[in-house]
């Protein structure tokens, strides 16, 4: 497929952008570029037509089936997107008067307060652009609460080892010092190795519930008090609350402060159609620290300061709020529930076809297998598996994590998927099992039916090439 | 697999070299292989300290990125600038593809010969 520069043409070009209707301020001098933009010149019908082109060329959760575990890519209704295109949302600007756009604020504070609803914390704010940037953020409140009351001594952050390598960064880019504890061989944090861990240095503990191989810490409230008798701050990572949203609370479990992914628990769109949004929850003795909030104004007394400008990611949060509101209280729960039913069919019939799950039982809202064995006896990886898949129109799931467990696949059906879907799936998976057996060598060369098969990854990482070189050097 | 008799090796799958107080340290035949294609090798300044049992860098492959836990305490005299324009080197020639020298050594950690690495991998599998 030709690239957008290679179907450039001097003198082509658009009418997208309308005539200049305000004064022009030219740039100064001494900041003007002295040659034009190497901009590609082409018809909009051709324009068109190669963004058609890439669009095809991906998958997305409109074209199938996408258990890409630990992302929660539920199916994300249009009606998010019809209020996020309501011209009393679009048409506003950060900077305009306060009393001109109370409909925004309302909307914003509504979500707020649907959100420390769900999470059972006390305050919520919209800031954060994405679970990253919230879990930095909620690692500054952590942080801010020890300074302020001079116990400076408090530089480690407990992760287990099972955990999203975004917790440990963010610990790290927050200036505090990460400490790995280790799982059980249930895959539950080893209670006896966090007492080990915890002492005058803790800060806090970052946490998903259920855990990142799918599972719920039963020992929830004794890892928390274990944390609280240190001293330290219990932080609660949402990126697995789909599992348990409407039916328990963060809050009530003993986390100190939490962040959400509202593109994807409260189903807006991820990645490509984001942007993100990762509001962060607070306890009432953190509310102090606070950034500011359509709630809380310009944060608390102690505040932390913006971590976004202006309203941060607005028209996430709106089709985020139409999510919540069309769901009611009643359904957010039914939502969770959905989700934890159809990982447990979707495993149980993966089981029954002959694969091995890496922990034993009930899951959560997504479920790990290994393919440890199936490699040993076959050759066949977890890679071939997932590229077997494509295939059949069915997006992979997510590969080679958690990192605790080997030959890993980890599937997240979310509760979005219907019976019918979630049976394909398994059939397809379980003729790839056959398949695996009689055939390894086929699978070694799958897929077959896509555009790209096998990139080689190592050469993309080693050498990556990320802009266009044109052919006049 | 790759053990040659004349390092030491810890249970974290680095091998150290001392000659003439100087301790080269770098990942092991079995580490590069279970890490799979490293495409990223980060590593301290020299000056820097570092200390027995903690990471001193990590290597990104395609898999995963790993800590590189630190064998010795003391400081960094020299990093092998190669590998960061090259990190292919760690898999192609692990004992050659030094990761950093280390002077003024204060402490080591438990370390395993040949022979004891070799039934630690066995264990691993």
């Amino acid at each position: 497929m030709e690239l957008i520069f290679e179907r450039s043409r001097p003198g082509r070009g658009t009418d997208l952008l309308p005539p200049l209707d305000v004064p022009e301020c030219p740039v100064p001098e001494e900041f003007a570029r002295k040659n034009a933009p190497r901009l590609p010149e082409i018809g909009e019908s051709d324009l068109s037509r190669h963004y058609q082109a890439l669009a095809r060329r991906a998958f997305g959760v409109c074209d199938g089936f996408y258990p890409l575990g630990s992302c929660t890519m539920k199916y994300n209704p249009k009606l998010g997107e019809d209020m996020a295109a309501l011209p009393g949302f679009t048409g506003i600007h950060p900077l305009q008067p306060a009393h001109t756009i109370r409909g925004c604020q309302l909307a914003m504070a509504q979500t707020e307060y649907a959100l420390a609803r769900i999470t059972g914390m006390d305050r919520v704010t919209l800031q954060p652009a994405a679970g990253a940037h919230g879990e930095f953020t909620g690692l500054l409140l952590i942080k801010a609460y020890h300074v302020h009351r001079g116990d400076t001594g408090r530089t480690v952050i407990l992760v287990p080892d099972s955990a999203h390598g975004t917790n440990p960064a963010s610990a790290t880019m927050a200036g505090f010092t990460v400490r790995n504890i280790p799982s059980t061989a249930e895959g539950l944090v080893d209670l006896e190795a966090l007492k080990a861990a915890c002492g005058p240095d803790t800060a806090g503990l970052m946490l998903t519930n259920p855990n990142t191989v799918g599972l719920f810490e039963r020992d929830i409230l004794a890892i928390t008090k274990i944390v609280h008798e240190a001293g330290g701050l219990v932080y609660y990572d949402g990126a697995n609350l789909n599992a348990i949203m409407g039916v328990a609370r963060p809050g009530d479990m003993g986390f100190d402060v939490c962040h959400l992914n509202l593109h994807k628990t409260f189903a807006t769109p991820h990645g490509g159609g984001g942007p993100g949004s990762g509001p962060v929850g607070c306890k009432e003795f953190l509310a102090p620290f606070m950034p500011g909030s359509a709630l809380c104004g310009n944060g608390g007394e102690h505040s932390i300061g913006q971590v976004r400008a202006f309203h941060a990611n607005f028209l996430v949060v709106v089709k985020a709020l139409t999510y919540l509101m069309r769901l009611g209280n009643s359904r957010v729960a039914e939502a969770a529930q959905g989700a934890v039913l159809n990982a447990n069919y979707l495993k149980h019939k993966l089981e029954e076809a002959g694969y091995t799950a890496a922990f034993p039982g009930l899951c959560m809202h997504e479920f790990v297998l290994t393919l440890e064995g199936l490699k040993k006896e076959t050759g066949v990886s977890a890679l071939d598996v997932a590229k077997a898949m494509l295939d059949d129109g069915i997006h992979p799931p997510t590969m080679y994590f958690p990192l605790i467990v080997h030959e890993a696949l980890m599937f997240e059906p979310t509760e979005t998927e219907a019976p019918e879907t979630l049976d394909r799936a398994a059939e397809v998976l379980a003729d790839i099992l056959r398949r695996a057996k009689e055939d390894p060598e086929a699978l070694h060369a799958a897929p077959h039916s896509t555009v790209v098969g096998r990139p080689d990854e190592t050469a993309a990482a080693r050498h990556p090439v990320v802009r266009y070189t044109f052919p006049e050097g | 697999m790759n053990i040659p008799n004349e390092l030491q090796y810890t249970r974290s799958h680095e091998w150290l070299l001392v000659e003439d107080g100087v301790a080269a340290v770098g990942l092991t035949d079995f580490a590069q292989d279970a890490l799979g294609d490293i495409v990223f090798v980060n590593l301290p300044q020299p000056g820097d300290e570092v200390n027995a049992g903690e990471a001193f860098g990590d290597v990104e492959s395609v898999k995963a990125v790993s800590d590189v836990i630190s064998p010795v305490s003391g400081v960094v005299l020299e990093i092998n600038e190669e590998l960061v324009d090259n990190p292919a080197l760690v898999n192609e020639d692990p004992y050659g593809a030094w990761l950093i020298k280390v002077e003024q050594i204060t402490g080591k950690e438990e370390l395993l010969d040949a022979g004891a690495y070799e039934a630690h991998c066995a264990e691993e599998g």
